[in-house]
C-alpha cells in the first residue's frame, strides 16, 4: 500500500523487539467478541491512484460546475475569481500539513499569518479585534449570540428578518438548549427591511439585535439607529456579513456602532466547494475580547527580544477551562483563513475597492436588464452585488428550467423558505466580477423564454 | 573528501572560522526574517487586475465607505515571496516526524488534494438545484456508507464541521432523544482524561458535567461509573481508545450499564485510527461517535483546520440527527432532505448545525484516502499505527516513566510522565530540546491525569528508520534533562525563534497590528 512505509520484514523485526508474536497480541485489550477476524467483507479492497482518480472524475462530471455556465447564485456563498497564487501558496506543505501552532518557535509562519488575518478582518469590519477564525458564518453568528448572552446576562435575541434563514436555523437549534429566546420573523418581498420591528422590540431584556448587512434579499441600510437604541437599553448590536467584498464599497458595521461583527469569509480565496470548508470571521470591540470564542493570536517577544507571535488568552478556551470555556471550538478554519488573507493581500485596499466597484456595476447592469423582462420586478431600492426579483410565478421551477438551459440563475426563495407561499415568487440573483456581459444577456434571454 | 569541490582549492575558514557574525539584514542564509504585510505593503498597491466595466450610478443607498480601510496590498511576486518566507518558519508533516499525541499527524496524500480540486466538486454552489449536483451528493453518500460500515452503526450525520462540532451534534441528538420521551436528565459524565472539548460541548448544549474517576491502570473506573448512574444522568462521553493510549476493555459493560440506567453513550472517536478495520464501535454499544476526518482519514490539518467531524449514530439516536442529509433512491438518484421535506421524512431532527452540507472539500479528500486503502488497507493502517506506537513505548520505557506500561500494550499512542528528570527540568524542556533535534514535539501536559504528560503518536505513515532515529534523539534529550544540562533549559537554539514570552502576550494582549505612532500613543 503506497501510503505505508513499513515492510513485512520491518514489522517482524519490530514485533520481535517488542517481544510479541503477532500484531494481534497488541490488540489483546479488545474483547474477543468485538474483534473483526479480517477486512470487512461488504467493502472493497484497496485501489490504485489511477482507479481512485477515475472514480472521482466520473462523479465530478455529474455536477454542473459554476465556471462552466452563466452563474448567478449567492445567498451566503459567492463565486469570485481566486488568483492562482492563492491555491499555490496554501498547497505548500509547511502550511497545508502543519498543526494548530502549539509550539510557537516552529510555527511562526502560521502565527504571523493569523496575526495579519486578524488585523485584516478587524479593519474590514471596522472593529478593534478579530479572532483566528470560526467554522463558517452560520456558526460564527450563533457564537456571537451566545457571547452577547454572556456579556449582558440576558436571553432575548432579536433577529432581523433579513438574516440568512440557515443562520436562523442554526441559532434556533442551539437556542432550544441554552435558554435563549429568539425573536424572529419572515422577510417580505419589499424594498423595506424590518428595522422598525427591531427598534420596537428592543427593551431592557434584550441581549442583542442581529442584523445581516447586506441582507438575504440584498438590501442594506444604515445600522446606526439600531445600534443607538440597542446601546440605550444595554443590548449589543451584532452585524452579520455574508459577502465581505461588499465592505470594499459600503460602510463597515463597526463604523455604525456594531459591537460584534461576524461573517462568512468564503468570498475571498476559498471558493464555493459545495458549502464547505468555509471560514467564519469574528470581530468585536476590544472591551469584549475576553468573552470571545475561538483562538487568538497575539504579538510578543522571544528570549532574545525578537518579535514573535503566540496563541494567547487561552484561559477562555476548552483545553484550559473545559466546561467553563467560552466555546467548545478547537480546530477552526486555519487554511481557509490563510486563503482569505492571501487573497486580501493580493487585492489590498485598492484592489478590494476596485473589485467591489466592478461587482456593483455588473449587478446594476444585470438588475436593470432583468427588470425589463415583462412581469419581472426588482424588489430592492439599494443593493451591492445581489438583489431580489419578483417573478410572475413560482421561482423554484424557473430555477430548474434555467438549469435545463445550462444557466445557473439564482436562488429561489422557495428553497430557503419552504413554508412561505408569499415568498415563493422571489428569486435572489448575485452578480460578481465573474459574470460577463454575455452571461447576463444569456441569463436574461433564458429567463424571458421561460416566463413567456 | 568533498566530491563537489573539484577545483582543488581548499576552503579558507580564517582564524575565526567558528565565530558567527551578525548580518546586516538579520537574516541567516536560508533563515529569512519577514516583516508584516502592514509594514511592507501599501493601500494603493494591488496584485490583481480587474475587468473593465462601464460606470453606473450607485445604488448603494447612501452607504458609501469613504474612510480609509487600512488594508495593505502587495504585487503578486511580493505576495508569493511573503507567504513562501512565512511558510519556511513552520514545521510540518511534510518536513519531518510530528508525533503530536491524539492529533494524528499522518501523511496527507496529494491525490486527495487533486480530486478535491476537480471543478465538479470545488466549483459547485451549495444551493444549486439538486439535479445539477448529483455527483457531489454521491460523494457524500458514498462516504456516509463507508463510515457506517466501518463503525457498525445505523446512521451518520455528515454536516458537523470539526470534531468538537461533532461532539455537539451527538450531545444534541442525546438531548433531543431525552426530550422526545419527556425525560429531564441533565448530567453528562466525562472522564478526567477526556479532551477539553468534551465537557465544553456538553456544557454548550446545556448539560452539567461531572467527572468519572480512572483506575490506576488508566481506564474508566467501571464500579465508580455504575455507582454514579441514576435518573439524572443523560449519558457518558468516553474516548476509546482513550487519551492514555489504552483501549477501554470494559466499553461494552459501560454501555450496557449506561443503557440499563436509561442513558446514552457518546464515544469521542478522535482515536478511531487505532482500531479502524479491527473493531466496530457499534459492536460495543456506542450511541454516537464523531470521526475526525482530518485525523483518521488523512485530510490536512492546515495549521488549525478545517476539520470535519461526521457523527455515526445508533438506531436509537438516528431519528434525531441534524439537517440536511442525502438520500439515495432506488433509481440511483440522490436527493437532499432539508427543511422543505423534513416534515414527512425526518420529523424528529433536532435541526440544522451549519448553513450548508458540511465540509465537502474534506469529504472528497477522506473518500479518496478510504478508497485508496480499501477495507484491507484500513485494517493495516490500524495495525501499523499500533505497532509503531508500541515500538516507541518499548524503545523509551527504560528511559522515561511510562505510567501505564504495566497494564499491557498501548494502542496508537504512548504516554510518559516527567518522573525522574533533574530538579527544575520539565516536560517543556524536553519538548524544546526535540525542536533542536529537528522534530515537532509530542503532545505535552495532556492528558491531565499524568504529571508532565508526554503523549507520543507516531501514526502508520512513519518508517522504522524514522522511529529508530527519534527514539535515539529522545533518549539523548531525556539524558540531558536527567543530567541537568543547562543548555536544554534555553532550548530551542536553532529554531526561527527562541522561547516566546507567553505571559507578556496574555497580560498586554496585542491582537492586531497598529501603525507605530498609534501604538506608542496608546501606551
Amino acid at each position: 500500500m503506497r501510503y505505508l512505509p513499513l515492510t513485512n520484514t520491518d514489522r517482524q523485526a519490530m514485533l520481535a523487539e517488542i517481544g510479541v508474536k503477532s500484531v494481534d497480541d497488541l490488540f489483546i485489550d479488545v474483547p474477543v467478541e468485538a474483534r473483526l477476524g479480517g477486512p470487512i467483507s461488504s467493502l472493497p479492497n484497496h485501489a490504485s491512484e489511477m482507479a481512485v482518480e477515475r472514480h472521482f472524475f466520473d462523479l465530478a462530471r455529474k455536477n454542473m460546475a459554476a465556471s462552466h455556465h452563466p452563474f448567478f447564485l449567492g445567498c451566503g456563498a459567492y463565486k469570485h475569481h481566486v488568483p492562482a497564487s492563492v491555491d499555490h501558496i496554501i498547497q505548500r506543505g509547511e502550511f497545508l500539513t502543519a498543526y494548530t501552532p502549539y509550539q510557537p518557535e516552529i510555527a511562526q509562519g502560521t502565527l504571523q499569518m493569523l496575526f495579519e488575518f486578524q488585523t485584516q478582518v478587524a479593519r474590514l469590519f471596522g472593529c478593534d479585534v478579530a479572532n483566528a477564525s470560526m467554522y463558517d458564518g452560520s456558526t460564527a453568528c450563533w457564537e456571537a449570540i451566545g457571547m452577547a448572552r454572556r456579556i449582558t446576562k440576558r436571553h432575548k435575541a432579536i433577529l432581523s428578518s433579513g438574516l440568512h434563514p440557515h443562520y436562523v436555523s442554526v441559532a434556533r437549534t442551539m437556542a432550544k438548549y441554552t435558554g435563549d429566546n429568539l425573536d424572529t420573523a419572515l422577510p417580505t418581498l419589499s424594498s423595506t427591511t424590518d428595522s422598525a420591528r427591531l427598534l420596537d422590540a428592543i427593551d431592557g431584556e434584550t441581549s442583542c439585535v442581529v442584523v445581516q448587512y447586506p441582507d438575504i434579499l440584498g438590501r442594506m441600510e444604515d445600522l446606526s439607529a439600531i445600534a443607538a437604541k440597542a446601546h440605550e437599553h444595554g443590548a449589543l448590536l451584532i452585524a452579520v456579513v455574508t459577502e465581505p467584498v461588499a465592505l470594499g464599497a459600503i460602510k463597515a458595521p463597526g463604523e455604525m456602532g456594531a459591537d460584534i461583527v461576524v461573517g462568512e469569509g468564503q468570498s475571498l480565496g476559498v471558493g464555493l466547494q459545495f458549502g464547505g470548508p468555509y471560514v467564519g470571521l469574528f470581530a468585536c470591540k476590544e472591551k469584549f475580547v475576553r468573552q470571545m470564542p475561538g483562538r487568538l493570536c497575539g504579538e510578543t517577544v522571544d528570549a532574545e527580544g525578537k518579535r514573535g507571535f503566540v496563541l494567547t488568552l487561552s484561559t477562555r478556551e476548552q483545553h484550559i477551562r473545559r466546561e467553563k470555556a467560552t466555546s467548545n471550538i478547537c480546530t477552526n478554519s486555519g487554511l481557509c483563513a490563510l486563503a482569505f488573507s492571501i487573497h486580501m493581500t493580493l487585492l489590498g485596499e485598492k484592489g478590494l475597492r476596485g473589485l467591489a466597484q466592478v461587482n456593483h456595476a455588473l449587478a446594476v447592469q444585470a438588475a436593470d436588464r432583468l427588470a425589463q423582462i415583462p412581469g419581472v420586478e426588482l424588489v430592492n431600492d439599494s443593493f451591492f452585488n445581489e438583489f431580489t426579483l419578483r417573478l410572475p410565478k413560482e421561482a423554484r421551477p424557473v430555477v430548474r428550467a434555467l438549469a435545463d438551459k445550462q444557466v445557473l440563475g439564482g436562488v429561489s426563495l422557495g428553497r430557503l423558505y419552504p413554508n412561505a407561499p408569499e415568498l415563493e415568487n422571489g428569486l435572489v440573483v448575485a452578480v460578481t466580477e465573474t459574470a460577463s456581459a454575455e452571461d447576463i444577456e444569456t441569463f436574461a434571454t433564458a429567463l424571458q423564454e421561460i416566463l413567456s | 573528501m568533498n566530491a563537489l569541490n573539484q577545483s582543488g582549492s581548499k576552503p579558507e575558514m580564517g582564524p575565526s572560522g567558528d565565530a558567527k557574525p551578525a548580518t546586516f539584514t538579520g537574516n541567516r542564509a536560508l533563515m529569512l526574517e519577514e516583516a508584516l504585510i502592514f509594514e511592507i505593503g501599501t493601500t494603493d498597491t494591488t496584485g490583481v487586475d480587474l475587468p473593465e466595466v462601464g460606470r453606473v450610478a450607485s445604488r448603494l443607498g447612501g452607504l458609501e465607505r469613504n474612510r480609509t480601510i487600512g488594508l495593505p496590498g502587495l504585487s503578486e511576486p511580493e505576495t508569493v515571496r511573503h507567504y513562501t518566507r512565512l511558510s519556511r518558519q513552520n514545521y510540518a508533516i511534510d518536513l519531518g516526524f510530528f508525533p503530536l499525541g491524539s492529533c494524528t499527524m499522518k501523511h496527507n496524500p496529494r491525490l486527495n488534494e487533486k480530486v478535491a480540486r476537480m471543478a465538479g466538486f470545488a466549483d459547485v454552489h451549495p444551493l444549486q438545484p439538486v439535479e445539477t449536483v448529483q455527483g457531489a451528493l454521491a460523494v457524500i453518500n458514498e462516504l456516509a456508507v463507508w463510515l457506517i460500515e466501518l463503525t457498525g452503526m445505523h446512521g451518520v450525520a455528515m454536516t458537523p464541521k470539526a470534531g468538537a462540532h461533532g461532539e455537539l451534534c451527538g450531545i444534541l441528538a442525546i438531548k433531543a432523544a431525552l426530550e422526545a420521551r419527556g425525560d429531564p436528565r441533565s448530567v453528562i459524565l466525562v472522564p478526567e482524561s477526556a479532551h477539553g472539548t468534551n465537557p465544553a460541548s456538553a456544557a454548550f448544549a446545556g448539560f452539567s458535567v461531572e467527572n468519572i474517576p480512572a483506575t490506576s491502570e488508566g481506564r474508566v473506573d467501571l464500579d465508580a461509573l455504575k455507582a454514579r448512574l441514576g435518573p439524572d444522568v443523560a449519558g457518558v462521553m468516553i474516548t476509546n481508545p482513550n487519551t492514555c493510549g489504552l483501549f477501554e476493555r470494559d466499553m461494552k459493560a459501560i454501555s450496557d450499564a449506561v443503557h440499563a440506567a436509561g442513558g446514552y453513550v457518546y464515544c469521542d472517536g478522535a482515536n478511531f485510527n487505532a482500531i479502524v478495520g479491527r473493531v466496530r464501535p457499534g459492536d460495543l454499544g456506542i450511541d454516537a461517535m464523531h470521526i475526525n476526518l482530518h485525523k483518521t482519514f488523512s485530510t490536512p490539518h492546515g495549521g488549525g483546520g478545517p476539520g470535519s467531524g461526521p457523527v455515526v449514530l445508533s438506531k436509537a439516536l438516528s431519528p434525531f440527527g441534524p439537517l440536511p442529509f442525502t438520500e439515495r433512491h432506488a433509481d440511483g438518484r440522490y436527493s437532499l432532505v432539508e427543511e422543505e421535506t423534513v416534515g414527512e421524512r425526518h420529523p424528529r431532527s433536532f435541526g440544522r448545525m451549519t448553513a450548508f452540507h458540511g465540509q465537502m472539500g474534506m469529504f472528497t479528500r477522506a473518500l479518496s484516502y478510504i478508497l485508496s486503502h480499501g477495507a484491507d488497507g484500513l485494517r493495516q493502517v490500524a495495525e501499523d499505527a499500533v505497532l509503531n506506537a508500541n515500538y516507541i513505548l518499548h524503545g523509551l520505557k527504560d528511559t522515561l516513566d511510562a505510567p501505564f506500561a504495566h497494564s499491557g500494550p498501548c494502542m496508537h499512542e504512548a504516554l510518559f510522565s516527567d518522573d525522574g528528570l533533574a530538579d527544575g527540568f520539565t516536560t517543556l524542556d524536553i519538548a524544546k530540546g526535540l525542536i533542536d533535534e529537528g522534530y515537532h514535539p509530542m503532545t505535552v501536559y495532556f492528558p491531565l491525569v499524568v504529571h508532565g504528560a508526554m503523549l507520543i503518536e507516531p501514526t502508520e505513515t512513519e518508517s522504522k528508520a524514522t522511529l529508530d532515529q527519534f527514539i535515539g534523539a529522545m533518549r539523548s534529550v531525556v539524558q540531558r534533562a536527567k543530567a541537568g544540562d543547562p543548555s536544554l533549559k534555553s532550548a530551542p537554539h536553532y529554531a526561527p525563534r527562541r522561547r516566546l514570552d507567553e505571559t507578556q502576550a496574555a497580560r498586554k494582549p496585542v491582537l492586531v497590528w497598529q501603525e507605530p505612532d498609534v501604538a506608542v500613543a496608546a501606551e
